[in-house]
């Protein structure tokens, strides 16, 4: 009789799935993993909630998800930001719903307790009972420590970790220079594409930093396009690299000459903009105002990739929260300049809608070959991931990172390193 | 009072295109339009500015052939993995009528079957149609998917 080996690795030893050049299936698949990312990565490090043109006004709020948990983001009287989970402190109800909005408190469905926007419990229905019971003042929705870069909101369960921005560290060149797509005008949320896939989130962190599949999954995309703009979409053979930013993020540079979005400004304006530098020009904008934002409106020619779950990516926020350990929700956040005139904001939109969201000509494309990973990687019962793309053909960036070809898996292989940090930790 | 001659015409109008979606007749379908109609998938269920605010799908001439070039083209993955698509439209009620537009609403539902999963998308439609010809061309199609302002699944398809 042969002796069977039970090859499933043992899943606390995250050391042995992550090698340098590949990372073991099992990180898509295993349920127990997955519960153990939420507890390591999500619940320990910083996460984006929200940019803070989402809540613009006193009593502006939005929702979002900290790997298991649902947090509020809300603006207070004083105009000050908090970051609150949302659960009420009696019978743990969730007290605000949706996905934005305005109003004056938070008020919980099942007993009636209300909060108001900065947590504190204010009121209590038959307060009577709770005399000598508990004071209001030590109940309020839990609090979590947040900061801000450049209007990017990040929350974190962790009160030891480094300060945001020292987490961000090599990132933070790159989101000065994604935040100048505004055209001039300070960065603001427009909306937001959300959809569901059958897969792991790790395929969708990996996916803001692989160029490799661009020109197959997306090739239709291309066909679409007229002759100039597809030329500028062809950049799997140009100048870009991919970047190790350090603490899992990476940038992926694709169209080095949309790097900096202020330089630049006397370049001919591109066919496909020229009616917009038109529609611009006649309301009035000077020639330096209409060319600062036509090179913005297409976004930044680079995707950066920030740990665990939010990407800068070209024209828009990519964030990705985990649902299971095969499904995860990615919302495409459009963004524009906040007081810029229409037809800039319009003409973000609508480029918006024509690659990204559910029913973009991009994103259906990839939900399809994501979900085929998914489904795939529950084939074999020892198989890997390869990641060992452009391995033997890596430089040091000017910045001092690791850096390889446009095409290279340097970002992915970035990002497992961290994975494997936190896991082991 | 119901017109119900007008009635049975815009009805019967709507399911022509219907049909002409489940059954992949694209180029008739781009003939049912005005050169200015607009196909709409806002995310928001109550916005009625679409040029002002993030939709699903905006889509004027231009991009309703791009879309329809994208579902022939055979290059788009997606294309080649929803198999097709059936919808079903009932509830149809005249909202406005005059000489040159009328407006319907109707209820719809559309399934679709991808890698043999079975998913519907229960949708609040309203059509502005151009009266043209004793026929009608489509000045505005505006598609309220019932989940629009939740999460949906990438859809390859017109809806």
């Amino acid at each position: 009789m042969t002796d069977m080996i039970d090859v499933k690795p043992v899943v606390a030893d995250y050391e042995s799935l992550i090698k340098p050049d590949k990372v073991h299936s099992s990180l898509y698949s295993d349920a127990e993993i997955y519960e153990e990312e939420l507890d390591k990565i999500f619940n320990n490090t910083w996460v984006w909630v929200g940019h803070e043109s989402e809540v613009p006004e006193v009593g502006s709020y939005k929702t979002a998800m900290i790997g298991r948990h649902s947090v509020i983001v809300s603006r207070d009287r004083k105009k000050n930001i908090h970051v609150l989970l949302n659960r009420c402190r009696h019978r743990a109800a969730t007290v605000c719903e949706g996905k934005k909005g305005k109003t004056k408190s938070f008020m919980c469905p099942y007993h009636g307790w209300g909060y108001s926007l900065d947590g504190a419990l204010r009121a209590v229905p038959k307060p009577e009972e709770y005399e000598g019971v508990f004071d209001k003042s030590e109940y309020p929705l839990v609090s979590l420590r947040f900061e801000t870069y450049q209007g990017l909101i990040f929350a974190t369960f962790n009160e030891e970790i480094e300060p945001l921005e020292d987490f961000l560290g090599g990132a933070k060149k790159w989101i000065d220079l994604f935040v100048k797509q505004g055209g001039g005008y300070p960065l603001k949320v427009l909306g937001d594409h959300r959809f569901r896939f059958p897969g792991n989130w790790k395929i969708q962190l990996e996916n803001t930093t692989d160029a490799y599949h661009f020109p197959i999954v997306h090739k239709s995309f291309v066909t679409g396009l007229d002759e100039q703009t597809a030329e500028v979409f062809d950049f799997l053979d140009g100048e870009g690299h991919v970047e190790d930013l350090g603490n899992g993020h990476s940038v992926m540079v694709m169209i080095p000459e949309l790097v900096d979005l202020e330089k630049d400004l006397d370049e001919p304006i591109p066919e496909r903009f020229q009616e917009l530098a038109d529609a611009l020009a006649a309301e009035g904008h000077s020639d330096l105002e209409v060319r600062r934002m036509v090179r913005a409106v297409g976004g930044s020619g680079f995707n950066l990739n920030l740990f665990p779950n939010v990407a800068c990516s070209m024209a828009f926020f990519r964030v990705l929260a985990p649902v299971s350990v095969n499904e995860t929700e990615i919302h495409h956040v459009a963004i524009g300049g906040e007081g810029a005139p229409a037809p800039f904001n319009q003409m973000r939109m609508r480029l918006h809608e024509h690659f990204q969201g559910p029913m973009g000509f991009g994103t259906p494309d990839d939900a399809e070959a994501w979900e085929r990973v998914q489904k795939g990687s529950h084939a074999g019962n020892n198989e890997w991931i390869l990641l060992n793309r452009g391995q033997a053909n890596l430089t040091t960036s000017p910045d001092g990172n690791v850096s390889g070809a446009v095409c290279s898996e340097t970002g992915m292989r970035a990002a497992y390193q961290q994975w494997k940090k936190m896991m082991t930790a | 009072m119901t017109d119900l001659n007008l009635l049975a015409r815009v009805t019967a109008f709507i399911n022509i295109e219907a049909d002409m979606l489940d059954f992949e007749e694209y180029q008739p379908w781009l003939d049912l339009w005005t050169d200015n109609g607009e196909y709409v998938v806002p995310i928001d269920p109550h916005e009625t500015d679409f040029a002002n605010t993030l939709n699903y799908a905006y889509d004027k001439a231009e991009m309703r052939q791009m879309r329809v070039a994208r579902l022939v083209g055979g290059e788009a993955v997606s294309t080649q993995t929803t198999e097709k698509t059936v919808r079903g439209l009932s509830r149809f009620r005249i909202l406005e009528d005059d000489e040159i537009h009328v407006t319907v609403r109707c209820a719809m539902y559309l399934s679709e079957c991808r890698h043999g999963n079975l998913k519907t998308y229960p949708a609040d439609v309203t059509y502005k149609l151009l009266k043209a010809d004793n026929d009608f061309r489509i000045e505005q199609k505006v598609v309220r998917l019932q989940n629009a302002d939740a999460y949906l699944s990438s859809i390859g398809y017109i809806l």
